[in-house]
């Protein structure tokens, strides 16, 4: 028994306008229903504009996962009745997206494949409460007509692991490349598993979607919980419904949500009010260039060129601010003789707050840290002798092998004499007294 | 040919009684016979016309406008509470 | 003669010439409205903003401000939202909705000085052929209040005819302005799909509804074009074409002008005495220099099977925002004729069935479409009836719906192939008005109107 899964992502786009209309799409925390106009509340006789920006960062975030950019593509109805929905169905697109057939590899070297990445509008906010003895549901449309890019993979997945890996390599990268915040906690990255369990090594004829992972720290576990339920009821021979489950953070499960009876015929047909969007090659190539080099790029470049260590390297590309810090700084201390390992140690182990020093202030740091004393080796010599004797163990030690008592000993020379003081220096002259 | 009336009415989110219910049946099979028609013809190597126009490529830049306010927004609705619209609790 | 006779550009001349004020035109169109009030054209008219706004355009008047509409009151299709003016859509649904903001063609008449004197009866949502599916009761033909006036701009044709607005918007998608204009005794223009700017106004059918006029004449006809086509940027289906001036076509004549009459048209089923009138009609066009030449438009027949198709699937999603949440009441409330066309339009997109109906409608639509396209490299225009019948009785169609879309039959061709029509009237027969439709390619207004000034001319 294999769990199967697949993903359907979300990343809310950070851009100044929505979708289809042109409202600040910044409508976090701001009063209810103050983000809204025609297009975007569905008032009779409104019509749709797509935004161009939108169009731009969802290809460019599909050339980020590889996919191929067919030449032409289009925006179709998905008509479906929900009180959040405006207009009693959700601009979208079904089968000509702006993405195809992309891929992904993961840390432990397994490819996931991209189905397809596509354009469609977020939906109002629904907020269920109990007002003056009433039940009822109260409804935000600020959200409503906010740019969402959907990104789906083939079921490629078996376990949660890998999941959450998958989830942090698209946030990078939607960050990288600066089109989204992609913070599961605010809702501008959310996540839909479709988990089912194969018995056969075939692809099961079932699948459960799983909503409301609302962050990272519950991806794994309600995942397992769900492969664990699913394994269970297939022990006992029953074959797990096809339906949609919520993911309970309070209980830490997954409850049934609705039952699909019939799966949604949502009646999909190409939108009569936006015209259809024909790329040419020199738009396209246009938009890869403005991709810049991509978290996997970097972190190889990193490696090889910088020669950092994999840790280092892994933290200093984590996010591109502090990359581009760090090979802006590099280039600078070339001139001062400073070696990138020694920059990187400086931003990693000394916490630099990147806001506030400028790469040329932190090299100025690094150097006055790094410079030395100058104590004449007689001085010196009188010093390490009297250590020695204080210290009879570090002769003993060194002669049984222990070269770490050198250090030890650097340590004690530097505490009396309260200079810095070269260490080659003293290393080779207490060497050379131990002899 | 038969149309499941019900399960059409329950799509388009149309409440119907089932008087209606009998009636559309019978109005809506007629004219599904009437357009019919179409299969007579070859349509094999017609490509389809979803717009009239040719139009390509019609975006708008990235700028935000004005946006109505929360009274315009809210006042033709007949169920609102704290500036935001009200409905029956949703299960 | 009364002010409220006058076509635009002699209440314009008079208003310059300081003949007559804009406040006694609006007297005059709102004493004719409340004279024939049982024509039910109106849902909401709108004197004392009209009065309001006519002392202001006659201050203007007098500071000799010149636009091409100021001080001349004109109706709405009551699908045309107007900002703090109730628009109901013909539907009670939306009987109590107050636009929270105006549609560009009603900004952009406003802006030239035009005074809005009301909303006018319409079939609800659009959907009708006949005027009698309004919530509001039915709208009667001022030439015979026992025959139907024509759909869906039923109120707009009639607040024409009846004198009562000196123009009137109106919406075109299978020939609601067409049809009316042709059993209502005046010129009714359906312009290009995307000439005129959609954005404001109640969405039927998205990519067949057409934003068009009703005027006394040709010439007032060419005059509202001038003011209401031209690119918007909330509307993203409109080609960018400059506006032409389109009066310069009016005094060309038509010497020399291939006239198109496809047989398809003239067949069985057109009343005899309708066919009769506009063979006559055409023949005293090539008296005066056209040529005439017989064409074919072969895929005529399957027009009506794929417009009722076509119409449906986008009224039935477009129709999905009423939900009553935001606006409007419950869906329970919506006619028959509403209900009908979205079961139809829901079931022809679901699944199993998109294929067979929709997918197949938008094939045989191109077929339509090239029909078109191959005339039209022979012919400049192409005439034909309106109607294949006279106007018909109130109540003769109602029981009927398959009945009433055929009434269609020669008008839903031009919104299939997003050409525009221009119905001009030829005559009378049994004392009922009968109209002749002058169609041409995409963006040929200009030539529509020279050949209608050109009959009009005749016709004096």
């Amino acid at each position: 028994m294999k769990p199967v899964i697949g993903l359907e992502v979300h990343v809310e786009l950070k851009t100044k306008s929505k979708m289809f209309c042109r409202c600040s799409a910044d409508y976090f925390g701001k009063k209810p229903n103050t983000h809204t106009c025609p297009v975007c509340l569905g008032l009779p006789g409104a019509l749709p504009v797509p935004n161009k920006k939108a169009i731009e960062w969802c290809v460019m975030l599909g050339m980020a996962l590889n996919c191929d950019i067919p030449q032409f593509s289009k925006f179709d109805r998905k008509n479906y009745f929900y009180p959040d929905l405006a207009k009693g169905y959700q601009i979208s697109q079904y089968d000509e997206p702006f993405c195809l057939k992309g891929s992904i590899k993961l840390d432990s070297g397994k490819k996931i494949g991209i189905t397809r990445v596509h354009m469609e509008e977020d939906t109002g906010k629904l907020i269920h409460e109990t007002t003056e003895g009433e039940d009822v549901t109260l409804i935000d449309f600020n959200r409503s007509g906010v740019p969402l890019v959907e990104i789906v993979t083939d079921p490629d997945f078996d376990n949660a692991k890998n999941v959450l890996d998958y989830l942090k390599k698209l946030q990078q990268i939607a960050r990288y490349l600066n089109i989204s915040n992609a913070d599961m906690e605010k809702g501008d990255m959310r996540l839909e598993p479709n988990i089912s369990i194969s018995t056969n090594g075939e692809l099961p004829d079932y699948k459960v979607e799983v909503k409301n992972i609302n962050s990272f720290r519950f991806v794994e576990k309600s995942i397992e919980y769900e492969i664990e339920r699913q394994t269970n009821l297939i022990k006992e021979s029953v074959k797990p419904t096809q339906e949609t489950r919520g993911w309970n953070q309070a209980k830490q499960k997954t409850v049934t949500q609705r039952i699909k009876e019939e799966s949604s015929d949502y009646r999909y047909f190409p939108e009569p009010d936006i015209p259809p969007i024909r790329w040419t090659k020199s738009q396209i190539s246009n938009l890869k260039s403005q991709i810049g080099e991509l978290p996997e790029e970097k972190l190889k470049k990193f490696k090889e060129n910088y020669k950092l260590s994999d840790y280092d390297a892994e933290i200093l590309t984590r996010e591109v601010i502090q990359a581009d810090y760090f090979e802006e700084t590099v280039i600078l201390g070339k001139k001062y003789g400073l070696t990138p390992k020694q920059i990187a140690n400086a931003i990693i182990n000394r916490r630099v707050d990147l806001e506030k020093i400028l790469p040329a202030k932190l090299i100025e740091m690094i150097i006055s840290a790094g410079k030395t004393d100058k104590v004449n080796d007689e001085t010196l010599r009188k010093v390490i002798k009297e250590v020695l004797e204080d210290n009879p163990k570090i002769a003993q030690d060194y002669k049984k092998g222990k070269n770490s008592v050198i250090q030890f000993a650097i340590g004690q020379v530097m505490y009396i004499i309260r200079k810095k003081i070269d260490t080659e220096i003293l290393r080779k002259l207490i060497m050379e007294e131990l002899k | 040919m038969k149309i499941n009336v019900k399960h059409i009415a329950k799509l388009a989110n149309l409440p119907l009684s089932v008087e209606e219910e009998i009636k559309f049946e019978k109005q809506l099979l007629e004219i599904l016979s009437y357009v019919e028609k179409l299969k007579k013809i070859d349509t094999k190597n017609a490509k389809i016309t979803s717009q009239i126009t040719g139009l390509e490529n019609v975006t708008s830049e990235d700028k935000a406008s004005p946006s109505l306010t929360q009274d315009e927004s809210l006042s033709n609705s007949k169920s609102n509470h704290n500036g935001l619209f009200k409905v029956p609790k949703i299960l | 003669m009364s002010l409220n006779t006058l076509s635009i550009k002699k209440a314009r001349e008079g208003l310059s010439k300081r003949q007559f004020s804009s406040v006694e035109l609006v007297r005059a169109c709102i004493s004719k409205i409340k004279e024939r009030k049982n024509l039910n054209a109106f849902i909401t008219v709108c004197e004392k903003e009209a009065l309001e706004k006519a002392r202001q355009s006659d201050k203007k008047i007098k500071d000799r401000i010149d636009l091409p509409l100021l001080g001349i009151p004109i109706s709405l299709k009551d699908i045309y939202l107007t900002k703090g003016i109730r628009t109901t859509a013909g539907s009670k649904v939306l009987d109590d909705y107050i636009p929270q903001y105006n549609a560009t063609v009603v900004k952009k008449l406003e802006d030239v000085g035009a005074i809005i004197i009301g909303k006018t009866n319409c079939d609800a949502w659009a959907h009708g052929s006949s005027g009698e599916n309004s919530d509001y009761g039915h709208t009667k033909n001022p030439w015979s209040e026992a025959h139907v006036p024509g759909g869906s701009s039923s109120g707009s044709a009639v607040s024409v005819a009846a004198k009562m607005s000196f123009a009137s918007m109106g919406s075109d998608t299978g020939g609601s302005i067409r049809l009316p204009a042709s059993f209502c005794d005046v010129v009714g223009l359906k312009p290009t799909y995307g000439r005129v700017s959609r954005y404001g106004i109640v969405a039927m059918a998205s990519s067949l509804d057409s934003i068009g006029h009703f005027t006394k004449n040709t010439d007032d006809s060419a005059l509202m074009l001038s003011v209401t086509a031209g690119k918007d940027l909330n509307d993203s289906t409109m080609p960018s074409k400059n506006v032409e001036s389109y009066e310069s076509y009016l005094r060309r004549g038509v010497k020399g002008v291939k006239i198109g009459i496809p047989k398809e048209y003239f067949a069985l089923g057109l009343d005899k005495r309708i066919k009769d009138n506009v063979i006559k009609s055409v023949k005293s066009l090539e008296k005066e220099g056209a040529k005439i030449e017989s064409i074919s438009l072969p895929n005529t027949e399957y027009a009506t099977a794929c417009y009722y198709i076509i119409q449906p699937a986008e009224v039935s999603s477009n129709l999905a925002r009423y939900d009553g949440i935001r606006y409007g009441s419950a869906r329970q409330n919506f006619g028959d004729e509403a209900k009908r066309r979205i079961m139809l339009g829901t079931y022809v997109l679901s699944s199993g069935y998109y294929d067979a109906y929709y997918k197949r409608a938008m094939q045989v639509r191109t077929l339509i479409k090239k029909d078109f396209d191959e005339a039209f490299k022979k012919v400049d225009v192409i005439i034909t009836p309106v109607s294949p019948t006279l106007a018909w009785k109130l109540g003769e169609k109602t029981s009927d719906p398959l009945l009433m879309y055929l009434s269609d039959i020669y008008t839903v061709t031009a919104n299939l192939a997003g050409i525009p029509g221009l119905s001009v009237p030829i005559g009378f027969i049994d004392d009922l008005p009968v109209g002749m439709q002058i169609l041409g390619p995409q963006f040929s207004e200009g030539k529509l109107f020279q050949v209608g000034k050109a009959w009009e001319n005749i016709n004096l």
